[in-house]
């Protein structure tokens, strides 16, 4: 079997750590990685303890496929409390750090407690012990990733780990590892810091050999790896443009969510696409591009490799920032860009940059910069706070300055660091906060693309388009086209895409599979690996229940169907332009039938029959 | 026909699928620790190169191994460590000029490309063609057909589709 069977239990209070056989009957009713966290999560914890004490815990888990040749088999994700949301928080990320967890022979690992001193845990197969942490603490996520190759010697050490702004208590701090690769959402870099804990390092030389069909193995995932090859968004679009592939796409649609949300179309989209980023600049005749790269495993490679002209304002005589990293990805182009309404190319990729190197969401970043550029605005803040810098709309200076302050913790940087939700209330604006259930919303509006309403309001860790991408359907055609202008269908589109999104994100794949693939593509290959009978009815099945255990985290935390909502302005404004020009988002429409779907009452509470039929 | 290994390094997105194949082949599990082709990550020049064993023809590891643990194998070329014979002394790991050929703690032998006995696993599983098995003697011809093709300019190819003879300045501004 494709599990390493183990989880490494890190006790902060005491500073010890032990290994502990994985609860098998769990992995079979939970898959992995993020089903099979989240049921450690609710059987360990109280979901109503404070997300920032030591009561709640933090696991990195990887899935059964996490290690294996199976095609973006490489996925971890971090799951905790969220601060920013104070709702279950769930962050994938990709990189090689997930890979080598697994290849050191471990499923899981399970912080609690709270360190005295800062301190980093170093994994060397079976070997894991916590160390001194006292000479990372203060430093970046680049200088961290640094000084621990070198303090190990291992060129081959693979690092996760949280930057200042974490430190500092920034409520959407990620968890970065390999220099640029996150776990971004929901402030699980927060949670991590506020268990002292700077770090993890890894290094694994066991690998991944329990593969329960090894000749049926290889042959699902190399069948899995030719629908990926020869898909024209897996095969062509993902690895010429990345998620960038959109910005013009969304754009057309008037589904571009613009200045705070304000507008539904950006003029300067075309200046901050996929396309432009191939663009020679007029300054050194160099694209912005250098390549694409895939993480660990992935034949697709949609990974943006970037470098900024050395010239660019942002980084003269800042050579920390003249070589290549992480680019933008189209979440993160739209937040720091259309929503704030900058369209200098460079200036939202040194943003980027910033975000990789001190570990920050750049989504509730840029978009908690944009409710700060409408405050500015309307007069709720002025240059007294923004430390004399005129905040307007389309300012790269702004955004420049904003995202150094939220890195340092410094001046301004104290209140963009809570997050819009936070700030806008502390401002006397809560309206202007474009979050759901404290977390900001990614580049779609639901006016334009109604089913991501239904999608944003009901998603279980806030806001995000990565619990039901129907996009893939409502724009993209996958795996048949709805209009998406269009309510009626949409709840069971979204409750269809949050369950088989779930499956995805407990295998130790990515995501971006499913553009190609259904989950009849990921059964063979987890048959292959697995005992367990992995059927695309078993996952299925296996993915509903992991949305339902969420929700019930969230009920326990004290969510309720109040939560399950938008900001005014998606349901009250309608869009000014474009195709959806008259359009509010139609919740309502879509929310009652849902839960009914769901099984739920008309209150959004699972069920007791629901609950039996599920094995909650 | 001997073939080699041919390495594309610009084509690399480091995905890694080459070293679980290499390791899948010669350990049995997924594991590029163990893997012998390496893709090594440039990440501040956004640089990937995969990096393995050219199987010279005077192999400096073979010669300088004191008891013949290496040897050709005559139908594909490759230099293959003999592991009963190993006696783990690592004197080739020092004297291959590249680095190619590794000791291996697991085994407390050293280990390098053997080339899958002439069906290397790497080059199957490389998505992106950055690593191919080609005829060892066209070895370069990529590179250099690249080359050639960057020296002709935009002007050869309208002169070509017309099948007109080349202007003797045509030549001269190519070269400029």
């Amino acid at each position: 079997m494709a599990w390493a069977q183990k989880i490494l239990r890190v006790n902060l209070n005491e500073g010890t750590v032990k290994s502990e056989p994985l609860n098998m009957e769990w992995a079979d009713a939970y898959l992995g990685q993020r089903g099979l966290a989240t049921k450690y999560l609710i059987e360990e914890t109280d979901p109503k303890c404070d997300p920032m004490g030591p009561d709640n815990k933090l696991i990195f888990a990887t899935g059964p496929l996490t290690g294996t040749m199976a095609s973006t088999g490489g996925r971890y994700s971090v799951i905790t409390k969220g601060p920013l949301t104070g709702a279950i928080a769930c962050s994938n990320s990709g990189g090689y750090l997930g890979a080598e967890l697994k290849a050191a022979g471990w499923d899981m690992v399970i912080f609690e407690g709270k360190s005295d001193k800062p301190v980093y845990l170093y994994i060397n197969n079976d070997t894991a012990e916590l160390r001194d942490a006292s000479h990372l603490w203060g430093t970046s996520v680049w200088d961290t990733d640094k000084q621990l190759h070198k303090d190990h010697h291992d060129p081959l050490l693979r690092v996760a780990c949280v930057g200042r702004s974490a430190e500092q208590g920034c409520m959407y701090s990620a968890i970065v590892n390999d220099m640029h690769r996150a776990a971004g959402r929901s402030g699980v870099g927060a949670v991590m810091a506020s268990k002292n804990v700077k770090a993890l390092a890894v290094r694994g030389t066991k690998g991944v050999g329990n593969i329960k069909d090894p000749m049926g193995f290889m042959k699902a995932t190399e069948e899995g790896k030719k629908v990926l090859r020869e898909n024209a968004v897996t095969g062509q679009g993902l690895p010429a443009y990345g998620t960038q592939v959109l910005m013009n796409v969304i754009n057309g649609m008037g589904a571009l969510p613009t200045r705070n949300m304000s507008e539904v179309q950006f003029e300067g989209a075309e200046n901050i696409s996929g396309e432009a980023m191939h663009e020679p600049r007029e300054s050194d005749g160099k694209p912005n591009l250098t390549t694409n790269a895939a993480c660990f495993g992935c034949t697709i490679a949609c990974g943006r490799i970037s470098t900024i002209d050395k010239t660019h304002f942002t980084i003269e005589n800042k050579p920390q920032y003249w070589g290549a990293s992480g680019g933008l990805e189209y979440e993160a182009a739209w937040a720091l860009g259309a929503d704030t309404g900058v369209d200098d190319l460079d200036a939202l990729t040194y943003a980027n940059f910033v975000c990789n190197e001190d570990g920050m969401d750049p989504i509730t970043l840029g978009a908690t910069v944009a409710a700060a550029m409408e405050l500015y605005k309307i007069g709720a803040i002025t240059k007294e706070q923004t430390g004399g810098i005129e905040f307007n709309f389309g300012s790269a200076e702004a955004l420049a300055a904003a995202v150094e302050w939220v890195a340092s913790g410094e001046g301004f940087g104290k209140d963009l660091a809570l997050g819009s939700k936070r700030m806008c209330e502390k401002y006397g604006h809560p309206e202007l906060s474009m979050t759901v259930k404290g977390q900001e919303f990614p580049a779609y509006d639901p006016r334009g693309v109604q089913g991501m309403g239904l999608t944003y309001a009901t998603s279980n860790r806030g806001a995000c388009h990565l619990r039901s991408y129907t996009i893939a359907s409502e724009v993209l055609g996958i795996p048949v086209k709805t209009d998406p202008l269009e309510t009626e269908g949409k709840a069971a589109l979204v409750k269809a895409f949050q369950d088989a999104t779930a499956a995805f994100d407990s295998s130790g794949l990515c995501l971006f599979t499913s553009f190609a693939w259904s989950l009849d593509d990921v059964a063979p290959q987890l048959d292959t690996a697995c005992e367990g009978g992995w059927s695309t009815e078993k996952l299925v099945e296996v993915g509903e229940r992991i949305w339902n255990l969420e929700r019930e985290y969230n009920r326990l935390a004290g969510f309720t169907a109040a939560d399950d909502t938008l900001p005014k302005r998606l349901l009250k404004d309608a869009a000014n332009v474009g195709p959806a020009a008259g359009r509010v988002n139609d919740l309502d429409k879509m929310l009652p039938e849902y839960y009914e779907l769901r099984g739920w009452t008309t209150d959004g509470v699972v069920t007791d029959e629901t609950k039996a039929r599920l094995g909650l | 026909m001997l073939r080699a290994l041919h390495i594309e390094p610009s084509q690399c997105t480091g995905c890694l699928q080459c070293e679980m194949a290499c390791s899948y082949e010669n350990t049995g599990a997924f594991n590029p620790a163990r893997s012998r082709i390496k893709v090594f990550n440039f990440h501040d020049q956004g640089r990937f190169s995969p990096y393995t064993c050219t199987q010279c023809a005077e192999a400096w590891c073979q010669l300088a191994c004191p008891v013949d643990a290496i040897t050709v194998n005559a139908a594909t070329g490759a230099k293959e460590v003999n592991e009963s014979t190993c006696v783990g002394c690592k004197v080739c790991t020092i004297s291959c000029p590249f680095g190619t050929v590794n000791y291996d703690s697991a085994t407390s032998k050293v280990v390098k490309c053997d080339l899958c006995g002439g069906d290397p696993w790497c080059a199957k599983a490389c998505p992106t063609g950055a690593i191919t098995y080609i005829d060892a003697d066209h070895e370069g011809m990529t590179k250099m057909r690249a080359w050639a093709q960057q020296g002709l300019g935009e002007g050869f190819s309208r002169t070509a589709k017309t099948n007109a003879p080349v202007e003797k300045s045509v030549q001269t501004y190519v070269k400029g």
